[in-house]
């Protein structure tokens, strides 16, 4: 590897803390959901761009009333949080919970549920957005005071945005851990994580903690959207599939149901698909390039869940009858 | 008179009344409707053998061909259906009666389109040389329909090899993974080499050639256009292949390996207790649904003469997964039945609402109810129900799941096994 490529390498790895950061907060939404329920909630990466969707919204029709564009951010980041966290809630009560009542044999059950789920919000996202204003695909609007580049050591660059990507990261993911360890609604989704029936035997309610537990995976879900939708600008109905995807392979890489291995994992990830974005192209001459950016995560998974399916924290399981 | 008798004596009036509706009116596409009805009960109810076959025998041999030679819409919309059955076979086979959730199962679909498409058209004399492409429609399409199920077949022991180690959820993830990856690759691989030719895709793709058909006809005293002909061919050819999936999915159905399936799929360490290997079993369903797709995906790209990542989507993977919820996981005839639902509302009421809107939209229709006024100039151009294919496929998915996770027609076995608990119940 020749000086130039190296002398870079401290910009790409702080872009794929970036993107970590980002994969990490919506993988947290998998992990928690799979730890109450033991289920794949594929639909949360439409929780996440609903979240993206609301953002652009706000700004949208905030921004000839609100002139900083940091106090539009952050109204922007609560409400689609909010928004966010209410349509996991919805999820939650419309599909899985009849689900839950009724029992099921066949365990794809839930699983096409989940699917069918993410692509009905898709378009419904797309009927709402495209009936409101006549097209689908939007933009979050550019101001100068967020894409300010700020000049760091070691020739490193970082925008505000980012700067501020990575702030939001830590306080929510700080926030979590508190609510989680410290708190009684912590305990008790620990509780009913480890085993649902013995918690509500102990007063726990594991309904409702399990609906609690999806507003909070879909918070941060939303929350994750609108710092996505800032830094890459452009928002579709259909932008949550693939970092959907990687936020998974995020979690899985963790250790799927552990929280701090879906924080690592993300930000694993996010490097690992930053630098083989960039340096891949070097050492193949061109045949691989880019374009297989989005593969890379998916060859990452299927590696990982071959090699080690319990993740790089979490505990081998074995079937038991 | 028993009900039985009863039954196969109306069976081919109904049958000959359908179809004479659809040749007096053969514009009329909707009244594939009531034709379909009938072949499907044909399947369900009680009748004599004559009766049954015959009728069956007579609505597709006679009934849906002269109708289609009236209106040729009829051809492609019994070609569409004919396809998309023997996808949501193939798929009914590893997702219904294995129990294994395959998201991806579009790639196969893709190695078989593409296995014909590269040959069959000048494209392969992008990396071999000497011009010897494109190879003629006859002998080497069918040749390659051959290879496209090998090619298929072997991709699926590929795939499954490593990913069916893994429990269910994360298969469905995976599968999805590698079916993104076979499209990225199709996509792509336009360099360094070019094999696919990228997004723009290959065309033009050789069709088999079909003079014999208009040979024959000659003979009758008929003449046939040549477009004709061709979409008599491929009912024909889809015709034939589908019915063969049928048999080969009935004989499975009752064999050893069929029945290893519904072991795996009801308790897979109760299946392992009994001796049956699993790996090699599930690789097995895997490999068999991929090889129906791989032989339909050859028909498919010849037909089409054009081939492209683009009908490769995960939607198209979703598509047929929908088939195989709706008419019920593990049943042959419910995936027959959910084919031909989904496809109808695919291609023909959809589009017809989209068009009906369109024409109400045009001309400012103004819809007038005393209390509420609503003028449809003002409709928005967003609102075309043919585009929503995701919201319907995936509100199909989730009621059925809610509702009715067995399906329309539930599987004979699973049904046998829900009256037996109930009769349980009440004794």
């Amino acid at each position: 590897m020749d000086g130039a490529l190296l002398e870079i390498l401290p910009s790409i790895i702080l872009e794929g803390l970036l993107v970590g950061s980002v994969y990490a907060m919506i993988a947290l939404g998998y992990t928690m959901v799979y730890g109450v329920l033991g289920l794949i909630n594929f639909a949360h990466s439409e929780v996440f761009m609903i979240g993206a969707v609301t953002g652009v919204e706000v700004f949208r029709y905030l921004s000839p009333h609100i002139e900083n564009p940091f106090t539009l951010l952050v109204v922007a980041i609560v409400t689609a949080g909010f928004v966010s966290g209410a349509t996991a809630v919805t999820i939650e009560r419309l599909a899985y919970r009849p689900l839950r009542r009724r029992g099921y044999t066949n365990r794809l059950v839930p699983l096409i549920t989940a699917i069918g789920i993410s692509f009905f919000l898709q378009d419904l996202v797309r009927l709402i957005e495209g009936l409101w204003h006549g097209e689908f695909y939007m933009n979050y609007p550019s101001h100068a005071e967020l894409e300010h580049t700020l000049v760091l050591p070691l020739d490193m660059t970082l925008q505000v945005k980012g700067l501020i990507t990575i702030v939001v990261t830590l306080l929510m993911l700080a926030g979590l851990w508190f609510l989680v360890k410290r708190t009684r609604l912590g305990k008790a989704i620990r509780a009913v994580a480890q085993d649902a029936t013995t918690a509500s035997l102990m007063g726990v309610n594991p309904d409702s903690i399990i609906a609690r537990t999806f507003f909070i995976g879909g918070f941060l879900g939303g929350v994750a959207g609108v710092l996505f939708g800032v830094l890459y600008t452009q928002v579709n109905p259909f932008c949550g599939f693939i970092p959907g995807i990687k936020a998974f392979t995020a979690a899985v890489l963790g250790g799927i149901g552990s929280i701090p291995g879906a924080m690592i994992g993300g930000v694993i990830l996010g490097q690992l698909e930053t630098l083989g974005g960039f340096y891949l192209p070097f050492f193949t001459n061109g045949a691989v390039g880019t374009e297989y950016k989005d593969v890379f995560g998916f060859v990452i998974l299927v590696l990982l869940l071959l090699c080690r399916p319990q993740g790089i924290f979490g505990k081998a399981q074995k079937d038991k009858v | 008179m028993n009900r039985a008798s009863v039954q196969s004596f109306l069976y081919p009036l109904l049958t000959l009344a359908s179809v004479g509706l659809l040749w007096i009116f053969p514009d009329t596409t909707i009244l594939l409707v009531p034709v379909l009805g009938i072949l499907f009960a044909g399947t369900l109810i009680r009748l004599h053998r004559w009766s049954r076959w015959s009728s069956m025998a007579f609505v597709l041999l006679i009934g849906i061909p002269v109708a289609g030679l009236e209106n040729s819409f009829l051809f492609e919309l019994f070609i569409q259906i004919g396809i998309y059955a023997a996808l949501a076979l193939g798929l009914n086979i590893v997702v219904g009666m294995a129990g294994l959730l395959d998201l991806g199962y579009a790639a196969f679909f893709a190695i078989g389109a593409y296995t014909w498409a590269i040959f069959g058209s000048p494209q392969a004399n992008q990396f071999i040389e000497g011009g010897h492409f494109p190879l003629p429609g006859w002998p080497y399409f069918y040749l390659f329909m051959a290879l496209a199920v090998i090619t298929a077949a072997l991709v699926g022991v590929l795939i499954g090899l490593p990913a069916l180690r893994l429990r269910g959820d994360y298969l469905a993830i995976v599968t999805l993974g590698l079916g993104e990856v076979v499209r990225v690759l199709a996509n792509n691989l336009d360099h360094p080499v070019n094999i696919t030719n990228g997004p723009k895709g290959i065309s033009p793709v050789e069709r088999p050639p079909v003079d014999w058909i208009l040979a024959i006809t000659d003979r009758l005293g008929l003449t046939l256009q040549t477009n004709h002909a061709v979409a008599l061919f491929f009912y024909g050819l889809v015709l034939v292949v589908m019915l063969a999936i049928v048999l080969i999915n009935r004989r499975l159905d009752r064999s050893r390996f069929g029945r290893a399936w519904v072991a795996i799929r009801e308790d897979e360490i109760a299946a392992r207790s009994m001796g049956i290997p699993l790996l090699r079993t599930k690789v097995l369903a895997f490999a068999t649904g991929a090889a129906f797709s791989g032989v339909m995906g050859a028909i498919f790209s010849a037909k089409q003469l054009f081939v492209s990542p683009e009908s490769f989507t995960l939607l198209q993977s979703i598509t047929i997964l929908a088939m195989v919820i709706l008419g019920g996981m593990g049943s042959i005839q419910g995936a027959l039945l959910g084919a031909a639902a989904v496809t109808l509302l695919n291609i023909e009421v959809l589009k017809s609402l989209s068009e009906g809107l369109n024409h109400l939209r045009q001309t400012g229709f103004v819809l007038d109810l005393g209390f509420i006024e609503y003028n449809f100039a003002n409709l928005s151009s967003q609102l075309e129900p043919a585009k929503y294919e995701r919201m319907i496929f995936g509100l199909i998915m989730v009621l059925m799941m809610i509702f009715r996770p067995a399906g329309l027609i539930p599987e004979t076995r699973h049904k046998l096994e829900l009256e037996a608990r109930r009769k349980g119940k009440a004794s």
